[in-house]
C-alpha cells in the first residue's frame, strides 16, 4: 500500500479528513477528484495553508497538509508554532523530500533542521518513517492522534518488513553488545547494510529504527546504552538538535554517560547531486558507516542506492 | 442598558442607534479604566469600539448562549492589541462578568494584552499579525464544505496589512470564492507610533482589495448608520470576499489623545483616568503628563 492509497482509504471513510497542499501534489495526485471540496490547494502559500488548516481543525476537521519539508517547516514555522502548536490542534504536517531526499535541489530545499525546530514546539509530535512500509504502518496512528504532528515523508521502498507501530515506541531491529546504531528515515536502509557488514566482521550489533522522535522512546535508548559499548547515531539532519542531541538529552536526564559516535551534517549543508552520490559524498552509505565504526577498510560491496522517484 | 438576551433577540431588526451609542460609551469607559496599572493599547482599542459593538450587538449571530454552537457566526480579532474593546463589549453584552475586567493584567486571570481562548467568546488567540485572516479562511472553507450559513468576520489593523500573509489570504479567499468571509480593516491611519502613510503607504487601499478580487465597502467606522448600511449588503457580491474598510480615528472619544502617534499604548496615572472619564463625557479636557510609549 502506498501513502496515497492509505490516505485515500482513510479520508473516504472519515469525513473529518481534509487534504491540503501548497501546490505540491506529487503524493496526492488522485485525491482532488476523489475528495472534491475536501481537497484544498492554497497555491504557493505555506503560511496561509497552515492558518487555514488550524481554522479547519477548529471546526473538527483533521487537515493533512502537504508541502516541501523546508518550506513547510521553515517558511511556515511561526504559523505552525502559533496556530497549531499553541492551541494543540490536530494539524497533520506531511513534509515532502526532507533531509537528503531533496537531493539535487540545493540548500534552499534542504530540510535538515526540521526535527530540531519541530520538536521544540510544545504539543508537536515528530515522526520519521524508515521507508514506505514503515510509513504506511505509522500514519494511521499519527493521523488519529489529537495532537499536531510533523512527519518526514519517506516513500522509498526497502525489502524490510516492519513491525506494527506503537506511538512513542522505537522499533528494535536487532540487539548487540559491541555497537548499536540508532537511526531514522531513509538512512535506515544504509544502517541495515552497515549492520550486516559489521556482523560479518565479527561484531555484535544492535539496530534501532527510532520512528518517533517526539515523543522519543527513552527506554530503547537507555537499553542500548546499557547493552552496547558504542552508540552510533545516524541521521540526515544537522548535528545540532536532531537524534544526537536527543540522545544527549536522554543521557543527561538519566545521569548516564556513553560513547556516542554521530553521523550527521556538522555545521554544513550537503553538496547537491542525485541521492546516491549525496549519500556517498557525505559518508552515509552503509559501507562507509561500517568502516568508520570499524576503523578500517573492508572488501564488502555497497549495494546500489536507488534514485528517488520524485524531482521537485 | 438592555439585557443581552433581548439585544440578541433583536438581531436582524433595525436597532435604535442610541442603544449602540450607550454600549459603545460604556465600552470606552472600560478601556480607559484598563489604561492604567500597566496600561493597554488605548488608542488602537478606541478606534475599534464602534465596529465591534455594532457587529456583536446587531450583525453577528453570536451571543452568550450559542458560543459553542456550530451554526454560530465567528469573529476573529486579528489585530489583537485592541482586545480591551472586545472585552469591554463582552462585559456589556454579558459574555463575561463586568467585574472580571478589574483583573486586567492579573496573574490570576487571562485578561492580558492579546486575546486568548480562556475568555468566553474568543475563538482564537492573536497577537502575531497576519495570522487570523488565514485561520478565518479555514473556518469559512469548512462552512462552505458543509453548506452552512455562518458568517465569518476577521478584524484587521491597517498597519497589519504590511504583513504579506494578509495579501496571501485575500488571494486564497478570492480563489475559493469565500463570500461568507468578511475582512474588516480598522483604518485608523497609524501603526505603533507612526502614520501608516509615512511608513508603508496603503492608499489607495480600496483599489488594492478590489484588484485582489474582493467586494469592498469603505465607510466611517464610527457611524452606526454607515456600519449598518455596509454590513446589511452582506454578501456584497456572490462569490467574492467581503472587505469593509472602516475609516476610524485612533483614540476616538478622547480629544486629548485622538489621532496622536505617541498615544498608542497608554499607561495613565489614576488621576488621569479620572479626568479622561470626564473628558469622555465632554466634561473635561485632560492635561496628560504620564510618559508615552514610543517604539519607533
Amino acid at each position: 500500500m502506498s501513502y496515497e492509497e492509505l490516505l485515500t482509504e482513510l479520508s473516504l471513510a472519515d469525513e473529518r479528513f481534509v487534504v491540503m497542499t501548497a501546490e505540491n501534489r506529487a503524493l496526492i495526485r488522485n485525491l482532488p477528484q476523489l475528495l472534491g471540496k475536501r481537497f484544498i490547494d492554497t497555491g504557493i502559500t505555506e503560511q496561509t495553508m497552515i492558518g487555514a488548516a488550524a481554522g479547519l481543525a477548529l471546526r473538527n476537521r483533521i487537515p493533512v497538509v502537504h508541502a516541501l519539508a523546508s518550506f513547510l517547516s521553515m517558511r511556515a514555522f511561526e504559523f505552525i508554532r502559533t496556530d497549531a502548536g499553541i492551541p494543540a490542534l490536530p494539524v497533520k504536517l506531511s513534509a515532502f523530500i526532507p533531509g537528503l531526499l531533496s537531493d539535487a535541489n540545493g540548500p534552499t530545499h534542504q530540510a535538515i533542521e526540521d526535527v530540531s525546530i519541530m520538536r521544540g514546539i510544545p504539543n508537536m509530535t515528530v515522526f520519521a518513517p524508515a521507508d514506505e512500509d514503515d510509513m504506511v504502518k505509522m500514519m494511521p496512528a499519527i493521523w488519529s492522534s489529537p495532537k499536531p504532528a510533523y512527519t518526514r515523508i519517506n516513500t522509498r521502498k526497502t525489502s524490510y518488513v516492519h513491525e506494527p507501530f506503537t506511538p512513542g515506541k522505537a522499533e528494535v531491529i536487532e540487539q548487540g553488545t559491541d555497537v548499536t546504531i540508532l537511526t531514522y528515515g531513509l538512512l535506515f536502509e544504509q544502517a541495515l547494510i552497515a549492520t550486516t557488514i559489521l556482523k560479518s566482521e565479527g561484531l555484535s550489533v544492535g539496530l534501532i529504527n527510532m520512528r518517533s522522535l517526539k515523543p522519543v522512546d527513552e527506554q530503547a535508548i537507555l537499553n542500548a546504552v546499557d547493552q552496547s559499548e558504542l552508540i552510533v547515531t545516524l541521521e540526515d539532519h544537522f548535528l545540532t538538535g536532531g537524534l544526537y542531541t536527543i540522545v544527549a538529552e536522554v543521557l543527561l536526564k538519566h545521569q548516564k554517560t556513553a560513547r556516542v559516535l554521530p553521523f550527521a551534517l556538522n555545521e554544513k549543508w550537503f553538496k547537491p547531486a542525485l541521492l546516491p552520490a549525496v549519500v556517498e559524498h557525505e559518508g552515509f552509505s552503509g559501507k562507509q558507516v561500517a568502516e568508520t565504526i570499524l576503523g578500517y577498510q573492508t572488501n564488502h560491496i555497497q549495494p546500489e542506492i536507488l534514485k528517488p522517484q520524485f524531482a521537485e | 442598558m438592555q439585557p443581552i438576551n433581548k439585544l440578541n433577540n433583536m438581531q436582524n431588526n433595525i436597532r435604535d442607534n442610541k442603544d449602540l451609542e450607550a454600549i459603545a460609551l460604556n465600552v470606552r469607559e472600560h478601556i480607559i479604566k484598563m489604561s492604567t496599572d500597566g496600561g493597554c493599547f488605548t488608542g488602537a482599542s478606541l478606534s475599534a469600539v464602534d465596529m465591534i459593538v455594532y457587529l456583536y450587538a446587531e450583525f453577528l449571530n453570536l451571543h452568550k448562549d450559542n458560543l459553542t454552537d456550530p451554526e454560530r457566526d465567528y469573529l476573529f480579532l486579528s489585530k489583537g492589541h485592541d482586545v480591551p474593546a472586545l472585552y469591554g463589549t463582552f462585559a456589556e453584552l454579558g459574555l463575561i462578568e463586568k467585574e472580571r475586567l478589574a483583573n486586567h493584567l492579573s496573574i490570576d486571570d487571562h485578561i492580558y494584552w492579546h486575546p486568548n481562548i480562556h475568555i468566553p467568546g474568543i475563538e482564537f488567540h492573536s497577537g502575531s499579525l497576519g495570522h487570523l485572516p488565514s485561520v478565518a479562511i479555514g473556518v469559512a472553507m469548512d462552512i462552505k464544505i458543509r453548506g452552512g450559513a455562518n458568517k465569518v468576520v476577521c478584524i484587521m489593523g491597517d498597519g497589519e496589512l504590511n504583513e504579506g500573509s494578509c495579501w496571501e489570504a485575500v488571494m486564497v479567499a478570492n480563489a475559493y470564492k469565500l463570500d461568507n468571509l468578511i475582512f474588516v480593516i480598522d483604518r485608523n491611519k497609524f501603526q505603533a507610533n507612526m502614520a501608516t502613510e509615512d511608513l508603508i503607504p496603503l492608499e489607495p487601499l480600496h483599489n488594492k482589495f478590489t484588484a485582489f478580487g474582493a467586494a469592498v465597502s469603505r465607510i466611517d467606522g464610527h457611524d452606526f448608520n454607515e456600519l449598518r448600511r455596509a454590513f446589511e449588503k452582506y454578501p456584497f457580491a456572490e462569490g467574492k470576499l467581503n472587505v469593509v474598510i472602516a475609516d476610524t480615528i485612533r483614540g476616538k472619544g478622547l480629544p486629548s489623545i485622538q489621532a496622536r502617534a505617541d498615544r498608542w499604548f497608554c499607561n495613565f496615572s489614576a488621576g488621569e483616568v479620572e479626568q479622561l472619564l470626564l473628558e469622555l463625557h465632554g466634561e473635561n479636557t485632560t492635561q496628560l503628563t504620564s510618559e508615552t510609549l514610543v517604539v519607533r
